[in-house]
């Protein structure tokens, strides 16, 4: 029993989140809300270098097999630098055409390991599918290929694209398990949005004055920060142990437990860090508005806490 | 990063789950709170003693086992799993006992510990006054020095478990020119000594939970200060993490109740009604994911420290939670006497006792977080 991150685990995140931290996320989340995916493509590139992409994509396919944890490590910190585009729905992509092999993974998975092709799925939107090298969607338990329909419909997070989809040419069947990597991947994002909004909100309380001091001496705020806190840390060890028992009988159970858990932190984390910045942070422009609308839009995507809970109920 | 048990922690769990499957009474034992529950629950702290299994991670010396944090976790996961009975002890043996590891003399380890291991003399905290709560530098009750020892005055109360409990252990204002935290002494004390008087006090349902004691001119010998006269703030406040974090309200406690309420909600529930089923699942999710905080705090080589009220905050609240959804589902039932209802009465008081759940966000935010302290 040893449940905390190994040391090699947190030098692969801090050397993440300092890669993007020079990468200037806001920049890039502001062109890909505007259609212009140069700089995040960047990004992307960048991370693909250091490895991330190759995490969901098994050893035969140029991926470094599928590593769970390492995987959620990593998608912790590109949900903290609240990276644009569809981060878990390329980990999901990546398992699903594992999952059916052939010609389509062996076209497609080297190149989403290398960073070079970004996948969506339908779910039932496809985030960034105009962004997107490979468009899926899974319907009646088939993986198919698709095709975007339509214009991009305008979500609260500016930088999600969403899109209808046409399916087209089917890939084969779908593992429930691919999908549950999706939302494992979305949860640990969501982890990291609610950490980097915890971040921010506590600096700004420190140095924001009112009444001729720093706000965060008003226990009211640090109520308001101790609070997310706790939710925060108590998600934390459910998206760990549901990395822990992917490929076992569990992973279902775990992937819900952690995504409702993480939704919900992830959210009061949100709420809190509007309140705590004030009018400042009620404004488009100011950047930690980019990780307030980002949580409440993961909230509800790849499942609500209240679709995972119902999908608990029928697992336990 | 693992999750995995050895085979000495799976060995370990059987034991401990085979004694208790032998042992354990088939019924609940009358409420701890009353005269007879109180001597039921000390009948069978005995016998859990005897197996050496009342204080597992104390040294073998003294009752223990050496057992190691996470073997500890496994002992309580399996002990309320068992529906074994609550710990009328816990005062002592989680409070008491980990303060006087880290300052008691030898003596006071070999004199205190195996009776308290064994259920012989049961002890309760004495740390609020009147006047000083959550605000405890406050407090007022005094220790004056006398030949061979000290004479209490004062009054203590919302003491917990000392309407029936052999003796107690609380802060006295040693130095009367003292102010705040200075000049306090750590002391224990017999609770059928001369001048003590004890008023059990009925909590919410009316069973005396806790007690207001008298103090006057309670004799106390030196070998019953921990620490150094005068220095008993730090002393007290060195193990307070106990209190607040992972031992006072093991994970294995909400798993078990967890459990029960999803068996109660396959019972009682109607299917349809999703706002419920929702509260029972995460009341499961809750229970897991202190389940394995636990499981990291143990993996952790770092100290924890302020971060134990961090979990206090969480398991005082998720408690509360917990019992309502039960006393929901059981819908016009919920108001009549049973366990979940006892449970429920008991949850209420967790977000005011050991600090309460305000002084702990303060904690929170101030030393973990690191905002600035400021005034009040």
């Amino acid at each position: 029993m040893k449940f905390v991150l190994d040391g090699e685990h947190l030098l692969f995140a801090e050397s993440l989140h300092k890669l993007l931290d020079r990468s200037d996320t806001p920049t890039a989340i502001r062109a890909w809300s505007a259609g212009d995916h140069g700089p995040g493509r960047r990004v992307w590139r960048s991370l693909a270098e250091a490895g991330v992409f190759a995490l969901a994509v098994p050893e035969e396919h140029d991926g470094a097999g599928v590593l769970p944890v390492e995987l959620v490590t990593a998608v912790h910190e590109l949900g903290r630098h609240a990276v644009p585009g569809p981060v878990a729905e390329t980990v999901a992509a990546a398992a699903l055409l594992a999952s059916v092999g052939g010609d389509a993974a062996a076209t497609w998975l080297p190149r989403m390991a290398a960073g070079e092709a970004m996948a969506t799925v339908a779910r039932p939107y496809a985030l960034d599918a105009d962004a997107a090298d490979l468009v899926l969607t899974v319907e009646n338990g088939e993986l198919h290929q698709a095709e975007p329909a339509g214009e991009a419909r305008p979500s609260l997070d500016p930088a999600r694209r969403l899109f209808g989809v046409t399916a087209a040419r089917s890939l084969g069947k779908a593992t429930e398990s691919a999908l549950d990597l999706g939302t494992l991947a979305c949860a640990a994002q969501q982890m990291g949005v609610g950490r980097r909004l915890l971040e921010v909100s506590v600096d700004y309380a420190k140095t924001r004055h009112q009444f001729g001091r720093p706000i965060g001496e008003f226990q009211a705020v640090k109520h308001h920060l101790a609070n997310a806190l706790v939710e925060l840390e108590f998600a934390r060890p459910l998206v760990h142990a549901a990395a822990l028992s992917y490929g076992t009988d569990d992973f279902p159970r775990d992937v819900s437990a952690a995504k409702a858990a993480a939704s919900e932190a992830s959210y009061t984390a949100a709420r809190i860090a509007l309140q705590v910045h004030g009018a400042i942070a009620y404004t488009a422009e100011y950047d930690p508005s980019l990780w307030i609308r980002k949580a409440r839009a993961l909230y509800s995507a790849w499942g609500s806490p209240s679709d995972h809970k119902a999908r608990l109920m029928t697992l336990l | 990063m693992d999750l995995d048990f050895s085979p000495g922690h799976d060995a370990f769990r059987a034991e401990v789950r085979d004694w208790l499957r032998a042992h354990v009474p088939p019924g609940p034992l009358p409420s701890l709170e009353t005269e007879e529950g109180f001597a039921a629950h000390r009948e069978w702290e005995r016998a859990l003693g005897a197996a050496r299994l009342s204080v597992v991670s104390w040294p073998a010396g003294y009752g223990g086992r050496d057992a190691s944090p996470l073997e500890w976790l496994i002992f309580e996961e399996e002990y309320y799993a068992a529906g074994a009975p609550g710990r009328v002890s816990q005062n002592g043996i989680n409070l008491l006992a980990p303060t006087l590891f880290e300052h008691g003399t030898p003596e006071q380890l070999a004199r205190v510990l195996p009776p308290m291991a064994s259920g012989e003399v049961i002890w309760a905290q004495a740390w609020s006054e009147p006047g000083a709560g959550s605000d405890l530098a406050a407090l007022r009750a005094t220790a004056t020095r006398v030949e061979g020892g000290w004479r209490l005055n004062g009054q203590k109360t919302w003491s917990s478990r000392a309407a029936f409990a052999d003796r107690g252990f609380g802060l006295f204002r040693s130095d009367p020119e003292s102010r705040r935290h200075r000049g306090l002494t750590y002391l224990m004390f017999p609770l059928d000594a001369d001048g003590v008087t004890v008023r059990p006090i009925g909590r919410l349902d009316g069973r005396p939970a806790f007690a207001e004691l008298f103090l006057d001119d309670v004799f106390v010998p030196d070998a019953d200060v921990i620490g150094a006269p005068d220095d008993g703030w730090r002393v007290a406040m060195s193990t307070a993490g106990n209190e607040r974090g992972l031992t006072l309200r093991s994970p294995g406690r909400y798993t078990a109740a967890a459990g029960r309420l999803l068996d109660l909600w396959r019972e009682r529930a109607d299917p349809s009604d999703t706002a419920l089923r929702d509260r029972v699942a995460d009341a499961w999710i809750r229970a897991r994911a202190y389940r394995l905080k636990g499981f990291e705090t143990v993996s952790r080589t770092d100290d924890v420290g302020a971060e134990s009220s961090v979990n206090k905050v969480f398991w005082s609240e998720f408690d509360i939670a917990l019992h309502e959804t039960a006393l929901d589902l059981l819908g016009a039932d919920g108001e009549l006497e049973s366990e979940w209802l006892e449970g429920y009465v008991f949850s209420l008081a967790g977000p005011i006792y050991a600090g309460t759940n305000e002084i702990q966000r303060n904690v929170i935010a101030e030393r973990v977080l690191g905002l600035p302290r400021g005034s009040r």
